[in-house]
């Protein structure tokens, strides 16, 4: 593939005679029988915010890896402000100023503020913390670049927003001047986001360099001052926002029209598939995880579940596959009151989970693929015959929905953990799909899943809705929830805070009922579903 | 790719050998004695149908214990209290066997149900614990292992000793209809001078083959392995975690109560302290390592820790002698070098496996077949 690094971004003004903060230049990284990288050029200027867009699975990962010093290249060069640098380990990325805030937070939820951002940075010679000394640092630190978080607060008492603040600031605190984001965006909600690209502008404003990974197109038009689009490993363009639309980017990313997740006509029947009734489930600290939650699913209906993590949609999931003792309420699939129901029982009667974490809770990944297909469904023909496995219809069931949903593998004997992460989610639909399911619980069905895979999920799961299945779709892509869902709820502090027509709802509006607040300005009702 | 996953299964055995051969070597020129004696001694062993023969007998209740570890292996659980299971379930049966009023060979059947139930028993304790009160298995069955300790020269004094002869400390002798008979008739030229063919080998290979169809071939050993593979994903494919571990461990416990009739069912027919075997529990964690938990690898490892075993009686009577600990220390040595070696090769096999599959999907047509497909049929 011709490397076309257009540079047609002008460096900004502000820039002005210092070097690039970072200059990649033919970066390539082999892995045994994958290029993850090859041939990557990119050049960050100073004072700016670089936006390195790409689809899952393209090398962005890999590429701010090797920057961080995490891998190592197998050929390239990579220059830190004007020095030709090599990095072994993070450490020697850290020296040099380049400080990364991981997708995931690394933080310590029982130490404070200032415990976690000096955790790894500790005086070296003094024996006892000056926490003195930290407090001012970090409070000068949260005033310049307006990151203002309290620093003797406990993390875990810390919303999303302000955790992500915390990681900035870890790395601030350890002199970084090129700070690397990993999907920042990605577990915050519209207002948190419009937060931290107001963080992100003022960093800039210092003189820091910020390098941006992002697969949210619009977001990276709206922060970036220059973007960079990786696609299948190597850099295919840099352009300047300005000067691009969010198509466009899109087009240069996946060299393709971009699909749209959105349901045709309504296929609701007036038959109750899946009913909760007051559901509640136990917290820590005394507040429950989900407050007497009301919810019918009709055959042929996917309801949507729009939340920021951790506001009772793992608990959702784990109330209605039985993973968890309610408090209190009932939960019914079709005519069965599956309330006290085992696990296996609502397996056994037809009730589908595409788990929220898939490597966690829905694979073996060093068991062979048939092995995997059975999980779920070991009670069950094809897998078992009376007490024992059916190896031969195990595997038959495997090569079939290997091949009906694309699962790109060799053969179906191989372990799942060799699989993509992709091919492991289409591996996951095809199981609970071809299990004739009568409910269908999907969480994050496309996460980490790149877009033509994603584009046939979503076909699947319309399919499947067609032909009367009632699915629960739990999900943190609000584009994916308003154009799959015939019905849209949203979760906030385990309660329903609004039922939303996914035709009519703005994602404005969204945002606002998922921090909790009504879009009208009053205080938010709990909008109790018909 | 199936030829190549033959050679990384045998590549790890072989390696493992050739580092313990290298390593023992090693050992032996650095305390002075020459590597070639000791070779020439196991050489003369594998050949002497009478220490081949002792070492399967010795490697039968060594088998029957990698197996008893093993299982609980396979649901990430460690059962060290196969020590204390076997002792308790030993002397309970051996008692029982005497005293039951059973018919003729029923005795048999009777003697191995009740040292599986005690086994089953004393391990099914940590079960429920573990289960039901988050106490570590691994403290509890060596708690247990204690109590079993005492609690066993408790019983065989206190209540099941045979008052009839004088001297020994042991149970009354099971009646012949719980003897099982020698296997004597299968050594081909009969069995040499003062060795017998000890039946419980018989045992060993039924419990390897319940182990195998449990394991791999049933609907609860499918259960059981996708517990020890990952907890979670177990647990929301239906399978209940409580249950699993307390009848996991009582399964171990059960097949760790048959270790220690090889002295119960054959010779001397009864529980005494001295001739019952001591440590077999823990030198089966050994094999189950050795064995990687399968049933024909954990065969391999013990038959060649019984082996080494029996080697001591020859090392020590060579001319001039060598010091029997070498054995010990071979033995410790194989067992570093085979977990070192599986782990490698397990590396290396992920590698592989994950490169096998991106190059082969890299740019298939979307519609190709898989390759290893008419394996199934």
């Amino acid at each position: 593939m011709a490397t076309s690094t257009t540079a047609a971004a002008e460096p900004p003004p502000a820039a002005g005679d210092r070097p690039p903060a970072v200059e990649l230049a033919g970066i390539t990284k082999r892995f045994p029988g994958v290029v993850a990288n090859r041939d990557v050029h990119l050049r960050a200027e100073a004072g700016t915010i670089h936006a390195i867009v790409g689809e899952n699975g393209a090398g962005k990962s890999t590429l701010m890896k090797i920057l961080y010093g995490m891998q190592r290249p197998d050929e390239g060069t990579i220059t830190v402000e004007g020095e030709p640098v090599t990095f072994k380990r993070p450490t020697d990325a850290i020296r040099a100023g380049i400080g990364m805030v991981h997708q995931h937070f690394m933080l310590a939820d029982n130490l404070t503020v200032l415990e976690n951002v000096v955790l790894g940075a500790e005086p070296k010679v003094p024996v006892f913390l000056s926490r003195g000394a930290a407090r001012r640092r970090i409070r000068e630190l949260g005033e310049a670049y307006g990151l203002t978080v309290d620093p003797d607060a406990l993390v875990e008492t810390l919303g999303v927003g302000d955790r992500q603040r915390v990681e900035i600031l870890k790395v601030l605190y350890r002199g970084a001047r090129i700070l690397i984001l990993d999907e920042p965006t990605a577990v915050l909600v519209p207002q948190e986001v419009d937060d931290l690209f107001r963080n992100l502008r003022e960093l800039k404003q210092e003189g820091l360099t910020v390098l941006f990974i992002s697969h949210k197109l619009d977001e990276v038009l709206s922060v970036a001052d220059t973007i960079t689009v990786i696609r299948a490993g190597t850099t295919v363009a840099t352009v300047d926002p300005s000067e691009v639309t969010a198509r466009d980017l899109a087009n240069l990313m996946v060299g393709h029209e971009l699909p749209t997740p959105e349901t045709r006509e309504s296929t609701v029947t007036d038959t109750v598939e899946l009913s909760l009734r007051g559901v509640t489930v136990a917290g820590a600290g005394g507040k429950p995880a989900l407050d007497s939650i009301d919810l019918d699913i009709r055959r042929g209906e996917i309801l949507g579940v729009a939340g920021v993590e951790g506001n009772g949609q793992t608990e959702l999931i784990n109330a209605v596959m039985g993973l968890v003792d309610l408090v209190a309420g009932t939960i019914t699939v079709g005519d069965d009151d599956v309330t006290t129901w085992s696990t296996r029982a609502r397996r056994e009667g037809r009730v589908a989970c595409v788990p929220e974490d898939r490597h966690r809770d829905g694979l073996l990944l060093d068991a062979p693929l048939w092995e995997n297909v059975a999980l779920g469904q070991q009670t069950r023909a094809p897998f078992v015959k009376g007490r024992f496995i059916d190896r031969d219809g195990a595997r038959g069931r495997t090569e079939r929905i290997v091949r009906d949903y694309g699962v790109r593998t060799p053969g179906v004997d191989v372990p799942a953990g060799a699989l993509s992460g992709g091919n492991q989610q289409k591996l996951i639909m095809g199981r609970e799909l071809t299990s004739d399911p009568r409910v269908l619980v999907a969480a994050h069905p496309t996460r980490g899943v790149d877009v033509g895979a994603q584009a046939a999920i979503w076909d699947e799961l319309r399919q499947a809705r067609a032909s009367g299945l009632a699915v629960l779709l739990i999900s943190a892509d609000l584009d994916e929830l308003v154009g799959l869902s015939d019905t849209l709820v949203v979760l906030y502090g385990g309660r329903l805070v609004a039922r939303v027509d996914p035709a009519t709802t703005t994602l404005d509006d969204l945002g606002c009922y998922m921090t909790g607040t009504d879009p009208t300005g009053g205080p938010v009702g709990s909008e109790e579903p018909s | 790719m199936t030829r190549n996953r033959l050679a990384l299964t045998l590549a790890a055995p072989v390696l493992a050998i050739v580092v313990a051969t290298i390593a023992s070597a090693i050992a032996l020129v650095l305390t002075g004695y020459a590597p070639g004696d000791v070779l020439s001694i196991l050489a003369d062993q594998a050949t002497s149908v009478r220490d081949l023969l002792r070492t399967v007998n010795r490697a039968g209740p060594y088998y029957v214990s990698g197996v008893a570890v093993a299982i609980g292996f396979k649901m990430n659980l460690f059962n060290i209290g196969v020590e204390g299971q076997y002792r308790l379930a030993g002397v309970v049966a051996a008692a029982a066997g005497a005293a039951l009023p059973l018919p003729g060979p029923t005795r048999v059947i009777g003697i191995l149900a009740v040292a599986v139930l005690v086994g089953a028993a004393w391990s099914g304790l940590a079960g429920l614990l573990r289960a039901y009160r988050g106490v570590s298995e691994v403290i509890a069955t060596i708690m247990l292992n204690a109590i079993a300790l005492g609690l066993t020269p408790f019983l065989l004094t206190r209540y099941f000793e045979d008052d009839s002869e004088g001297f020994a400390v042991r149970t009354r002798p099971i009646p012949s209809g719980g003897r099982l008979p020698f296997l004597d008739f299968l050594i081909p030229g009969g069995a040499p001078a003062g060795a017998r063919f000890n039946p419980f080998i018989l045992i060993a290979i039924a419990v390897g083959v319940v182990y195998y169809v449990l394991i791999w071939r049933s609907r609860f050993g499918y259960d059981l392995r996708a517990s020890g593979s990952n907890p979670h994903a177990a647990r929301a494919s239906g399978v209940d975690a409580k249950r699993m571990t307390v009848i996991a461990m009582a399964i171990s416990g059960g097949i760790a109560g048959l270790v220690g009739l090889s002295t119960i069912l054959s010779t001397p027919y009864s529980y005494t302290e001295e001739s019952f075997l001591s440590g077999l529990g823990f030198t089966g964690i050994a094999i189950a390592l050795l064995g990687r938990n399968h049933p024909v690898g954990i065969a391999l490892g013990a038959f060649l820790w019984a082996f080494i075993d029996v080697s001591r009686t020859a090392l020590s009577s060579a001319t001039p002698p060598l010091p029997r600990e070498i054995a010990t220390i071979m033995q410790g040595i194989i067992v570093f070098s085979v977990v070192i070696a599986y782990e490698v090769v397990a590396r290396i096999a992920e590698r592989r496996d994950a490169a096998e599959v991106a190059r082969r999907t890299e740019d298939p047509p979307p519609t190709t077949e898989p390759s290893t497909a008419g394996a199934a049929s």
